[in-house]
């Protein structure tokens, strides 16, 4: 992570996102800024309202309380109140979002190429040479043979339709993406090379990433700060290293210790 | 009630007696006050679906339905119908809503395009232009072109009303990464007035550069999905392509065998067992016309091995 000059206004900040599910609480009175550049975690236990909060902030879900102000290339806005085609402009051009599960991601009746086209068609790109070239260098850059662009997802296996959902989400040249659970439902050597790819590509294109997992060592590897959640709530914030050398709050003590050691 | 059957001549026929016991043209007054509002709302969004009440109407879904209660709500005293069905005046669906409404509506009908005030039509649009004086009702089975890409309704909808038709563009690339040219035929998505992408109804696209700043009033009427939308007159229809892929209709090597027309879309009619083709025009009524003018084609000579070709395809014809 560089800073810059122009680096001095957060990229994303959140003030206070609560999500209320009726009397039920999603998550509640989550605080926390972006920089540019960064890669945060946010981790804790399966109903912990980690997913609830990455929809809230990457604009897929109304939160019930609080704003999302988001440095975007034309100025800041307000993800919460941004006018629909703003947002949804905002939304597929400078963000991009990796889901757990990539039938959620990607159109599995549509070609490799064609998923990884769509963003650039629909911000205006009409020449079907420069998208299938663009197609084809991203298949290359996530390590697709380039013979398996004219294949649905449906033929991929599970890692690389996961890495077909990041190209498809990168090749307009995001700032910020966002990931919920990317590598969980993969075995281990694939998740190992999924880290690789990502770790390179964070760096590569100085991107910005808001990652939801419950997996320590994924974070560990990628994220530069952690927001440790618990019942809908941040019980403990700040540098990875720090939270996970020296846990404070008994939960995150508890989550903590029950790595397995090898 | 009297029954009655008025046998009519299809070209420039009689007006039959009305029906007793039917309000004019089937429709009651408040069912086609309501669609003529839906109309008047369609023509002022060119390309935009606009829902309606659609009613039952005496045939199925499929045949119709949209197309033929456009047509009872505009149908006047004075109209003169003509109905086509794949191009021809003589098929079961054109000879039946035909008939329909000169029992309905004791509405003239005919199968000359040029005399017609509003043509119903399947699948054509008449080779003849129309002019500033007609109104073409077009039946169409689904209205929205995104249905088979992006299922969500609602989504469309927002698709729509933000004008993000970037899809309907992975649509064309998926056709031409599998054939090598965007294959779809028929129903070709259009763009209208630089706003709406609109489904131009199961009509070939040889037929989509007619839309274009036509002259006449168009309409488009589906029954079952309860959408009305329309092109104003004189208004822009882009046909949708990408620039390294430009849109570019069907030709064929081959002039209709009856009358030698060569710039018609044309019907491949199989003539016997041993597979023996013949191509002729698909609208009766442009080649009624043009043999009756002594246009002839080389009717003896079937073609043995028709290939049609997209795009080149110089056709020499009388």
């Amino acid at each position: 992570m560089c800073i810059k000059d122009s680096d001095h206004i957060p990229l994303l900040k959140v003030k206070s996102i609560s999500r209320y599910y009726g009397r039920r609480i999603g998550c509640r009175g989550i605080e926390f800024e972006l920089w540019p550049g960064e890669v945060l975690g946010i981790v804790g236990e399966s109903g912990s309202g980690k997913t609830t909060l990455l929809n809230c902030i990457s604009g897929q879900l109304e939160p019930s309380e609080g704003a999302v102000w988001y440095a975007s290339n034309g100025g800041v806005i307000d993800m919460c109140v941004a006018p629909e085609p703003q947002k949804r402009l905002v939304m597929r051009t400078e963000m991009g979002t990796v889901y757990q599960n990539p039938r959620d991601g990607l159109r599995m009746h549509v070609s490799a190429g064609g998923n990884i086209g769509e963003r650039l068609m629909a911000n205006g790109l009409r020449h079907y040479g420069q998208v299938r070239r663009k197609a084809l260098n991203w298949l290359e850059k996530v390590e697709i043979d380039s013979e398996r662009i004219d294949d649905t997802p449906t033929t991929f296996s599970g890692g690389m339709q996961q890495r077909l959902q990041i190209a498809r989400n990168l090749v307009t040249g995001p700032r910020l993406i966002f990931m919920d659970e990317p590598t969980s439902g993969l075995d281990v050597s694939v998740q190992a090379r999924l880290l690789d790819l990502l770790k390179s590509l964070v760096t590569e294109l100085d991107l910005s990433m808001v990652m939801v997992t419950h997996d320590l060592a994924v974070t560990r590897l990628l994220a530069h700060r952690l927001i440790v959640m618990k019942g809908g709530k941040a019980v403990e914030s700040g540098l990875t290293d720090q939270v996970l050398d020296d846990p404070q709050h008994p939960y995150t003590q508890l989550l903590v210790s029950s790595i397995l050691q090898p | 009630m009297k029954k009655q059957f008025n046998r009519q001549s299809e070209t420039g026929g009689g007006r039959s007696s009305v029906m007793e016991g039917y309000n004019f043209a089937y429709l009651d007054e408040q069912t086609k006050r309501m669609i003529r509002r839906t109309i008047l709302k369609a023509v002022a969004i060119p390309g935009y679906q606009v829902p309606f009440g659609s009613r039952e109407m005496p045939l199925p879904y499929g045949w119709g339905t949209g197309g033929i209660q456009i047509t009872a709500s505009l149908i006047g005293s004075e109209d003169i119908l003509k109905v086509i069905d794949q191009g021809a005046d003589d098929t079961t669906n054109a000879v039946s809503i035909r008939r329909f409404f000169s029992r309905t509506a004791g509405a003239l009908t005919t199968t000359r395009t040029r005399e017609a005030t509003i043509i119903q039509t399947r699948h054509r649009i008449p080779e003849t232009h129309l002019t500033k004086d007609q109104i073409i009702v077009y039946q169409v089975p689904i209205p929205e072109p995104l249905r088979f890409i992006e299922p969500r309704a609602k989504e469309v909808c927002r698709m729509h009303a933000l004008k993000e038709y970037g899809i309907m563009f992975v649509k064309l690339y998926e056709d031409i990464s599998r054939h090598g040219r965007i294959a779809k035929a028929f129903d070709y998505p259009v763009l209208v007035n630089d706003r709406y992408v609109m489904s131009p109804s199961p009509i070939p696209k040889f037929d989509n550069p007619k839309m274009d700043r036509m002259p006449a009033l168009q309409l488009f009427g589906a029954g079952r999905e309860k959408r009305i939308y329309a092109v104003p007159p004189y208004t822009k229809v882009k046909s949708l392509d990408f620039e390294d892929y430009p849109f570019e209709v069907e030709r064929w090597p081959h002039c209709c065998a009856l009358c030698g027309s060569g710039n018609s879309y044309l019907d491949e009619i199989i003539m016997d067992d041993r597979g023996s083709k013949m191509f002729i025009c698909s609208d009766t009524n442009h080649c009624n016309e043009r043999v009756a003018r002594g246009h002839k084609g080389n009717q003896e000579e079937p073609v043995e091995k028709a290939q049609i070709s997209i795009g080149t395809g110089a056709r020499k014809c009388a």
